[in-house]
């Protein structure tokens, strides 16, 4: 084959690019998108993705609703999601290709593996004839049409791999020939893959080959027109990075409140889509002193974490929505005993099984107010998938320091999905070392702290503090059980002045843009990146219009009521039926516009923004 | 932090709490809690070590009269939470009392789970085969066409056997014995606690409000020694009031024969056959009614396992930093560094 004439024509250079791959949930589309998400993190490039994947582990090959994908937006400036369409679409197979191209950009590439789109291929997509004929593909798109399956098998011929095996390769071809057109190196996933199959010499040496394959097909055959494209490095805030997903942000972050507060972390939890990776990334801290408690369920995960909390350990449960509906009574137990205790939740779609993959925010009154008796705890969420480290070191913060169980509320959306993390320098985190209390002279168990009002934490093994806790009413000062309907009220009004008491410690809120105006964006949680997309286009289209997002939802900032006072309208986008409007309205008697959405997916930015032009006019 | 260790001579008053005691008059709780405030006295556990943790039903409001630490709980999370409690530190001498509604019924999950993980602990389940706090329903271990509040026609339910669960389960220990028969409670108690594991004991426990005389069949004075066998480890199984009985195992069948050709009990087997052959009785009900120790077999304790894992992990990896938790995947840098 001679080179083609076009190999050394310039780069074109990109602001941002978004892709998408999509195939089975069998042909490694996570793995792919990750890598080159990886990738394109040590490059420099801000990113944020979205990986969009079936409940069904294998689903049947080939079928619409095995459909597995992974948006990737990568980005030479600041961006905070992982974009609306698409500007390159992989798609594996038929089916692939008819769930995903109504997404792709008009003009965008699209490269599609032919090798899989025999008949039957094409039946189990409901497609009666082949998309690829239709000359309208060829017009509205930049459309690659390669067999990958051949490409793999020929590529990997030497590895000494069956062909079977060999086939499940052509996700790494498919990503070398995207490194290639991306102007990204391959040395990131090389590495990675020596690590991964170090023990499997020919599985290794098929997926280098097809990887580097990939690069030089793309590079030297005319399908690509010898065109390239880079994606500078995004001015991001100097300092040290990594990718991070969200959930792994929120099991360093607990880590780190162990190593701050000086306590060994252990973690009590039972597996559930979307939570479980926080307990795969906790159960690798091993050297770190954390302990974690595979439950019997969700009951036992929390039970196990309040057990640890009276022996003195920094104590977490992690779940979604249908565990924490288990966990209610147990963390009345926490409240009643006022026992430090972090709770995650990681938000999906429900009730019930509901959408166990997909994201939403509907448990956010749940969280508040879903417990028996009057049952006050702090609530905070989330609002990226890095910030996921900082809201579980706060939330931890918060439990030891005021003694009481604390709720974090992330989402599957944030959980998944990834974004650059500034590694937090040496120094730049305070430590707050928790000492258990050891004077025996006059203990009570609860007698309170007068500023923070949190009772001592006396642990078993101490000496001269032998005492009993439980979920009966306790007597103040003394802990002893007590019926007095008096003493119940005034309990009742202690636990809930403790826990309102947090928010005389939050930060001043930081409204985007002017301190008042036409219309405030409020969100929480995972809609940030969203709400701040179309905050900012909007206001370069000259709107007076500014967002603020919510990191704490329980008790409620001092300083909100003023700042909702300041803007003549409020819209509340939220992935549920309108929660925190409810929650606004109730406790601050205002009238909000709720924008809701409940698809299982994240709000794209035109679809907020959408909404402020309807307000705005 | 322990800095100074309490002691460890004392006496039974040494663990009364002085919580004034809730329990009805003529209840059999009142006599395992004075067995086991005496038992505790005897172990030479410093007293700050113990902690006695509880569920819900009239057996969990045990914590509140023992003068250690103490925790009553969830109905049914009593093993759960003392789970929690031992893994977090396994110095501690962590003890469960429960009933049979509370350990069997609605924590049925917990307890068989805690027995399969051999988590170091004494679970005490007060059976009286009754639901006394809710005032006198059917419980698990309730025998069949039982009247009730809640089974005014007899109740339909078969009852568990707490002894062959538990067998089942793989618990480490399992015994059984009686609350009016305090020299053998706390025999028991003191070779439960001696087990290094999970250790179970079924205490039978009249209640006198809404089951009273549950176990007189077993447990009254006249005939108890006829309708008894104490499991004793290397001992024969003999009974009687003059020990003129014994009972061998025979490939099908557990004989009645003379003293002399009694079975020499060993609780320690790996399998449990023999312990879940005679927990199960006869079907005439002539056998005598085992009480003692069904099963003592030493295996790893999660407990301990746990932090032999993590102290592992801190000799290979050496102990994480918090630079290492930041640093452990690919970094970059942005902007010039120091």
């Amino acid at each position: 084959m001679t080179p083609p004439q076009t190999a050394d024509r310039p780069k074109e250079r990109l602001e941002e690019v978004v892709i998408r791959f999509a195939g089975d949930s069998g042909d490694g589309m996570q793995l792919t998108g990750t890598q080159f998400t990886n990738t394109s993190a040590v490059l420099g490039n801000d990113l944020a993705t979205f990986p969009d994947f079936p409940a069904e582990i294998r689903a049947p090959a080939g079928t619409l609703f095995g459909v597995s994908g992974f948006q990737v937006r990568f980005s030479a400036r600041d961006i905070h999601t992982p974009g609306d369409a698409p500007d390159v679409l992989v798609a594996m197979n038929p089916a692939a290709l008819k769930v995903n191209l109504p997404d792709l950009k008009p003009g965008g590439l699209l490269i599609v593996n032919t090798g899989n789109f025999g008949p039957k291929d094409l039946e189990k997509a409901h497609y009666d004839s082949n998309p690829l004929d239709d000359p309208r593909l060829e017009q509205e798109y930049r459309l690659v049409k390669l067999d990958l399956n051949e490409a793999t098998l020929q590529a990997t011929k030497d590895s000494g791999l069956g062909s079977k095996d060999a086939l499940r390769c052509k996700n790494l071809l498919a990503l070398g020939m995207l490194y290639w057109v991306f102007s990204r190196p391959l040395s990131t996933t090389e590495a990675w893959l020596e690590k991964k199959f170090a023990g499997k010499p020919e599985v290794l040496a098929a997926n280098l080959a097809a990887l580097r394959a990939g690069h030089t097909i793309a590079e030297n055959s005319e399908i690509f027109q010898g065109r390239q494209y880079e994606v500078a490095p995004a001015p991001l805030p100097r300092g040290t990075y990594r990718n991070v997903k969200g959930n792994d942000a929120t099991a360093m972050g607990l880590v780190a409140a162990a190593k701050l507060s000086g306590l060994p972390l252990f973690l009590g939890s039972y597996p559930i889509t979307p939570a479980s990776d926080i307990l795969h990334a906790l159960a690798r801290y091993k050297n770190f002193g954390v302990i974690t408690f595979q439950a019997e369920d969700e009951i036992a995960g929390i039970c196990t974490a309040i057990g640890a909390s009276y022996s003195g350990a920094l104590a977490v449960t992690t779940t979604s929505g249908p565990g924490l509906a288990l966990k209610t009574e147990a963390m009345g137990l926490a409240v009643m005993t006022e026992l430090p205790l972090v709770i995650v939740d990681v938000q999906r779609g429900g009730p019930s099984t509901g959408l166990p993959t997909k994201t939403e925010q509907a448990d956010l009154l749940m969280a508040l107010w879903g417990r028996h008796g009057e049952c006050p705890m702090p609530v905070l969420a989330a609002s990226s998938p890095a910030d996921c480290f900082w809201a579980a070191l706060e939330a931890a913060r918060i439990a030891l320091k005021y003694m009481t169980p604390v709720l974090l509320l992330t989402d599957g959306y944030l959980g998944n999905g990834a974004e650059p993390f500034r590694i937090p320098e040496d120094g730049e985190l305070t430590p707050f070392p928790v000492r258990h209390w050891t004077d025996p002279e006059d203990f009570q168990p609860y007698r309170r702290d007068p500023e923070t009002l949190a009772r001592p934490w006396a642990v078993p093994g101490t000496p001269g503090l032998q005492h009993r806790i439980g979920g009966l009413e306790k007597a103040d000062i003394t802990g002893h059980v007590c019926y007095d309907p008096d003493n119940h009220e005034k309990m009742v009004a202690l636990r809930e002045a403790k826990v309102m008491g947090v928010a005389r410690e939050y930060a001043p809120l930081e409204v985007f843009g002017e301190a008042s105006g036409d219309l405030l964006v409020l969100g929480w949680g995972s809609t940030f990146g969203s709400v701040r997309g179309a905050v900012v286009r909007a206001r370069q289209a000259g709107k007076k219009v500014s967002q603020l997002h919510l990191r704490h939802l329980w008790p409620l900032p001092p300083d909100l009521g003023g700042i909702l006072e300041r803007f003549e309208r409020i819209l509340i986008p939220e992935m549920n039926r309108g929660q925190l409007a409810r929650l606004i309205r109730g406790e601050y008697l205002r009238e909000v516009v709720s924008l809701t959405k409940v698809k299982g997916r994240p709000f794209t930015t035109a679809e907020t923004l959408a909404k402020i032009e309807e307000l705005l006019g | 932090m322990t800095t100074t260790t309490s002691p460890v001579s004392y006496k039974k008053k040494d663990f009364e709490s002085g919580q004034e005691v809730r329990w009805c008059p003529g209840c059999g709780d009142y006599a395992i809690l004075s067995g086991v405030q005496q038992v505790f006295a005897s172990l030479g556990v410093p007293k700050e070590k113990f902690v006695v943790v509880s569920g819900i039903g009239c057996s969990s409001r045990f914590p509140y009269y023992v003068d250690t630490y103490g925790f009553h709980g969830i109905h049914g999370r009593a093993p759960a939470i003392a789970s929690g409690v031992k893994c977090a530190n396994p110095e501690l001498d962590v003890w469960v009392a429960t009933g049979d509604g509370d350990a069997l019924s609605i924590g049925g999950n917990h307890i068989v789970h805690a027995a399969r993980r051999n988590v170091d602990m004494v679970v005490l389940l007060f059976n009286n085969r009754i639901y006394g706090l809710t005032k006198g329903q059917y419980s698990p271990t309730s025998e069949p066409g039982k009247k009730t509040v809640s089974t005014p026609f007899g109740s339909l339910d078969q009852p568990f056997n707490p002894i062959n669960l538990m067998l089942g389960a793989g618990a480490t220990f399992v015994a059984r014995t009686v609350d009016t028969q305090i020299p053998h409670l706390k025999k028991v108690l003191a070779a439960a606690h001696a087990h290094r594991g999970f250790s179970f004991v079924e205490i039978l426990q009249n209640c006198v409000i809404f089951n009273n005389g549950a176990f007189e069949h077993i447990t009254s004075r006249e005939i108890r020694d006829d309708r008894q066998v104490d499991l004793r480890p290397g001992q024969p199984l003999v009974f009687g009031k003059e020990l003129d009985k014994g009972l061998r195992f025979q490939p099908t069948s557990i004989e009645i024969v003379s003293p002399e050709e009694a079975t020499v009990w060993n609780p320690s087997g790996r399998s449990g056959a023999s312990a879940y052959r005679i927990s199960m009785g006869d079907e005439r009900g002539e056998l005598p009614v085992p009480i003692g120790i069904f099963r003592d077999v030493e295996a790893p304790c999660i407990d301990r396992e746990i932090h032999a894992q993590i102290e592992a992990a801190r000799a290979r990896l050496g102990e994480g930093t918090l630079h290492d938790l930041f640093h452990s995947g690919d970094t970059w840098q942005v902007g010039a560094a120091d």
